[in-house]
């Protein structure tokens, strides 16, 4: 008779409380995962299905019962008997100086429509701080044909730095350097992208929440002031390089690949691609004249 | 993992400094001779991989050695530990020790912290900037050395084969002229230790201090070295833990937690190893307690260690002090070699050197440091009790705890109880530093009041009145005269909504400047916050902006300035990770609302 098979414990249900309403998750599962499975919206910048949790935006706090401090909601378990508020005024008022704090520092304007809204929802006014205040602000960094990294824009989330080590790529080209204010997300002694061990797989670009790091078509097209999504169209297609097949989503303005990205959710990628998959389409464009 | 290195390579310095630690390199993978088997075997992953934790006693090898860290050293570091240069410049960039522009073999750091500036160390610094120039050449400013006690204090360092550092406390600006212009050091100036109160006749924590020789092992066993340990192992583990439970011992590193828990869930937990971390990194301003202990008594430290490693089952010990303590460090490292040449001790313990970094005396922060990462501190849960030190059950400790164990362990728990209140037992050290005229070291009974306590220290200059005292240095908050009665107890301080912290206790009079003392505050946390959430690493920066323009503009419209501070106020101590941030506000918080700082 074969050997059985052991294929783990069934997990266990847990229970918690969030608002009020009363929810079983699997053992495991996180604060989030509750909030989501019921539909209450809750801000995170750090946070990506694809990465390891790093819960230090702190933008997703809710208030636990029995915790002194706040919780990341993105990285807590669920533990049975845990009541959780998760729009107390303590909540209410850490996320928006979070958000406060933040925009107050960085360029924030090309981040999603979702993350305007929980400005407008904590009722974020960044210019209380003052005019005089610092900030990240630096110039453009351009050091190759591909992409560009402009750190004017850069929250910290660290999820650059994620993807290019154990999260994805494992290529470990840049780190966050310096600390405090001055942390920052670096190759070694800054030098430029050619110098450093970057393999342009752009898979930076795709976690990053900011539009720090954008393909350098983008960023061309939007100082010429040609960048206009909604002329955009994006097309589902399946890399030509090689047999791995990782889906890729062309996005095209007049008839030209802008840039390449990769659904998160995808099972073959989860969002991640090669240089080849990400930065090779300049042969379909090649036109004769 | 491909280590892509693109800068010069190492001077023949650097190579020396780095081999003389990891020894020569096997390979050219390490960036070794180039060796026929190369071609076929690959060296690096696992094995390599698992040095990481050296990456600190490397960078602190090339900067010894050349005074500071080039982009060639660092490259033939990360490849003789197979480390991704992108990440090793993560971690040196974040410690302030190390420097990354070429200097001198001559550093002086000239501490500007807040009991220093109460003996004048803005007039040296001021001194030194008009013959020297700015700091960050030959010398530099510094937080608090931890030498509070002799303030104003200096911290020398000359590197080269002989490295050598010098703590210089009191220093005179004509001292430090005379480092600066290459003179020989002075000898460190030792005062009198302070006295100490010993109750019911038996003596203190600090009985053996000025007594014992601290180089000589059979000093120590003369006045009864080692019995505790001996006495442990007669009683076993779960007895020891037993009493140091009954003894209601509560942590001395800041956090108060009752060490017997902590040692019960480090010796129930079932991965192996454990790891046992002596926190030495007495970086809280006003503190320096664990200097006093470990310069004077460091045999007891270790002896606390082997204990302790002996109730907890653990393998391997660390004590993480901080770079600024060279002569606690020399002590404890002789300690160690003498007492394990005597067959006293049976767990290995390592001695790791901090390298500039407030934030890594913060439990987690501290794991990451010995791990050879930058100082950030983790999540927690999970707790260090579980996932610590490389991952493993860990019970980490402040030397003071450690100490108090060893009497717990000879005269029992019970016994130990009887001394201090009910909530907060046993004896405590005060670190009194400032204004008094009797600076040092003081031990007393848990709930003596704070006026008793300054008072030993024969209270403040001729003429002068007392403006306030910072209780629990820079993440504790300012006590008004008012306030002098509090007595010195955890649940005493709670009650007026203080903390004794770490133990300092920073004594102003009337002629201090306490805006200043907010604005050095402010600027501690700035420089010291990881920068890893968003609410400490904006927020103490926006907090030291806004103090800025508050004192600058007396006659402005403050309402919305201040509102600001406590909004910041709130959300650091409400989402930030670690108590760093969590704290970043309280003397600032206290200093304007109890000392009303603003209206003066
Ligand atoms: C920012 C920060 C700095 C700290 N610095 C120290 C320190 O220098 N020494 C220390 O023993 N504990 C320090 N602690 C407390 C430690 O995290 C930890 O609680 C302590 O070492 C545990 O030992 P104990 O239980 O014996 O007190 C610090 C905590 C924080 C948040
Ligand atoms: S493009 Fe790829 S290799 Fe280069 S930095 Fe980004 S993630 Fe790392
Ligand atoms: S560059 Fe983008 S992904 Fe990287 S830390 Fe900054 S905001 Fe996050
Ligand atoms: S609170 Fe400050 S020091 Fe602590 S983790 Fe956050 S940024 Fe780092
Ligand atoms: S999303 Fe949870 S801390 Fe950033
Ligand atoms: S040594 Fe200067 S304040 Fe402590």
């Amino acid at each position: 008779m074969a050997e059985p098979v052991f294929v783990g414990l069934p997990r266990k249900l847990v229970g918690v409380t969030i608002d009020g309403r009363d929810i079983e998750m699997t053992e495991g599962s996180t604060i989030l995962d509750a909030c989501r499975q019921l539909e209450v919206d809750t801000p995170t910048l750090c946070q990506l299905d694809t990465l390891t949790p790093i819960n230090v935006c702190r933008v997703c706090v809710v208030e636990l019962e029995g915790s002194r401090v706040l919780v990341p909601a993105c990285s807590r378990k669920v533990e049975a008997g845990m009541k959780i508020a998760t729009d107390s005024d303590r909540v209410r008022h850490s996320r928006r100086l979070v958000l406060e704090l933040l925009a107050s520092s960085v360029d924030m304007s090309l981040c999603s429509p979702r993350v305007h809204g929980w400005m407008a929802r904590y009722g974020a006014t960044p210019a209380r701080f003052g005019s005089e205040v610092a900030t990240v602000a630096q110039p453009v960094k351009v050091d190759n044909d591909l992409y560009v990294r402009d750190y004017s824009r850069c929250i910290l989330c660290y999820k650059c730095v994620e993807a290019c080590g154990v999260d994805a790529q494992n290529t470990f080209a840049i780190g966050v350097a310096g600390r405090g204010f001055d942390a920052h997300i670096s190759t070694e002694f800054d030098v430029g992208l050619p110098d450093s061990a970057c393999v342009y797989c752009g898979n930076c670009i795709g976690v990053c929440p900011t539009g720090a790091l954008m393909f350098k078509s983008e960023h061309d097209m939007r100082a010429a002031g040609t960048w206009d999504e909604s002329r955009q169209s994006v097309t589902e297609t399946v890399c030509p390089y090689c047999g791995v097949g990782c889906m890729l989503e062309l996005h095209v303005q007049d008839n030209t690949i802008v840039k390449v990205t990769s659904p998160l959710d995808n099972s073959v990628t989860a969002g991640h691609l090669c240089v080849k998959g990400r930065f090779g389409f300049e042969f379909v464009q090649r036109r004769r004249s | 993992m491909d280590i892509r290195t693109t800068g010069d390579p190492a001077t023949e310095e650097e190579i020396a400094a780095i081999d003389g630690l990891l020894g020569e390199p096997e390979s050219l993978w390490q960036g070794g001779e180039r060796h026929p088997a190369d071609d076929h075997v690959a060296h690096g992953g696992r094995a390599v991989r698992s040095r990481r934790h050296l990456l600190l006693p490397v960078l602190h090898a090339i900067q010894d050695r050349t005074g500071w860290v080039s982009r060639g050293g660092l490259e033939y570091a990360c490849r003789r530990l197979s480390i991704p240069p992108a990440e090793a410049y993560g971690v040196v960039s974040f410690y302030a020790r190390f420097a990354l522009q070429p200097r001198g073999a001559l550093a002086l750091h000239v501490c500007d912290d807040i009991a220093c500036k109460c003996a004048g160390a803005d007039e040296l610094c001021a001194a030194l900037e008009k013959d020297f120039g700015a700091p960050g050449g030959a010398w530099h400013r510094s937080p608090c050395l931890g030498l509070c006690d002799r303030a104003p204090a200096a911290l020398v360092e000359g590197a080269g084969a002989d490295y050598e550092a010098r703590q210089i406390a009191p220093v005179t600006f004509a001292e430090a002229d005379g480092v600066l212009r290459g003179g020989a050091w002075p000898h460190n100036h030792s005062t009198p230790l302070s006295p100490t109160l010993s109750p019911g006749g038996r003596g203190g924590l600090l009985r053996r201090v000025g007594v014992v020789d601290p180089r000589s092992v059979d000093s120590y066993l003369d006045h009864g070295g080692f019995a505790a340990l001996r006495r442990a192992r007669e009683m076993g583990a779960e007895a020891v833990i037993h009493e140091v439970t009954d003894a209601r011992l509560l942590g001395r590193g800041g956090a108060a937690f009752p060490t017997g828990r902590k040692w019960e869930s480090v010796r129930k937990a079932d991965a192996r190893p454990h790891y046992l971390v002596c926190n030495a990194d007495e970086s809280e301003p006003g503190t320096f307690k664990d200097r006093v202990l470990m310069e004077n008594d460091p045999f007891a430290v270790v002896e606390g260690m082997a204990l302790a490693a002996f109730a907890t089952g653990c393998e391997k010990g660390y004590l993480y002090v901080r770079t600024e303590y060279p002569l606690a460090r020399q002590r404890i490292e002789n300690a160690i070699a003498r007492s394990r040449e005597r067959g006293l001790l049976e767990i290995d313990i390592e001695v790791r050197r901090g390298a500039g970094a407030y934030i890594c005396g913060e439990e987690t922060a501290l794991f990451n440091s010995i791990e050879g990462k930058r100082g950030e501190p983790r999540n927690k849960p999970p707790f260090p009790v579980e996932v610590g030190l490389f991952g493993k059950p860990t019970v980490e400790n402040n030397v003071e705890t450690l100490i108090n164990v060893l009497d717990i362990v000879i005269d029992g728990g019970a016994a130990y109880a009887t001394t201090g209140t009910r909530d907060s037992t046993g004896m405590r050290l005060f670190c009194v530093s400032g204004h008094v005229l009797k600076p040092g070291l003081y031990e007393v009974p848990m709930g003596t009041s704070l006026r008793a306590l300054i008072e030993l220290a024969e209270g403040l200059g001729p003429g002068r009145t007392l403006q306030a005292v910072l209780l629990g240095g820079a993440a504790g908050s300012f006590v008004t005269p008012a306030q002098l009665d509090v007595p010195l107890s955890f649940e005493g301080t709670r009650a007026i909504g203080a903390t004794l912290g770490s133990g300092a206790v920073i004594v102003f009079d009337d002629t201090a400047d306490m805006k200043q003392m907010l604005l050095r505050i402010a600027r501690f946390f700035r420089d010291e916050s990881c920068g890893q959430c968003v609410p400490c690493r904006v927020g103490t920066k926006r907090q030291e902006e806004i103090l800025e323009r508050l004192l600058a503009a007396p006659h402005g419209d403050r309402r919305a300035d201040v509102m600001l501070l406590t909004d910041i106020a709130q959300a650091m101590r409400d989402a930030s990770i670690c108590g760093l941030g969590q704290t970043a506000a309280n003397a600032i918080g206290s200093g304007l609302t109890q000392l009303r700082v603003l209206n003066g």
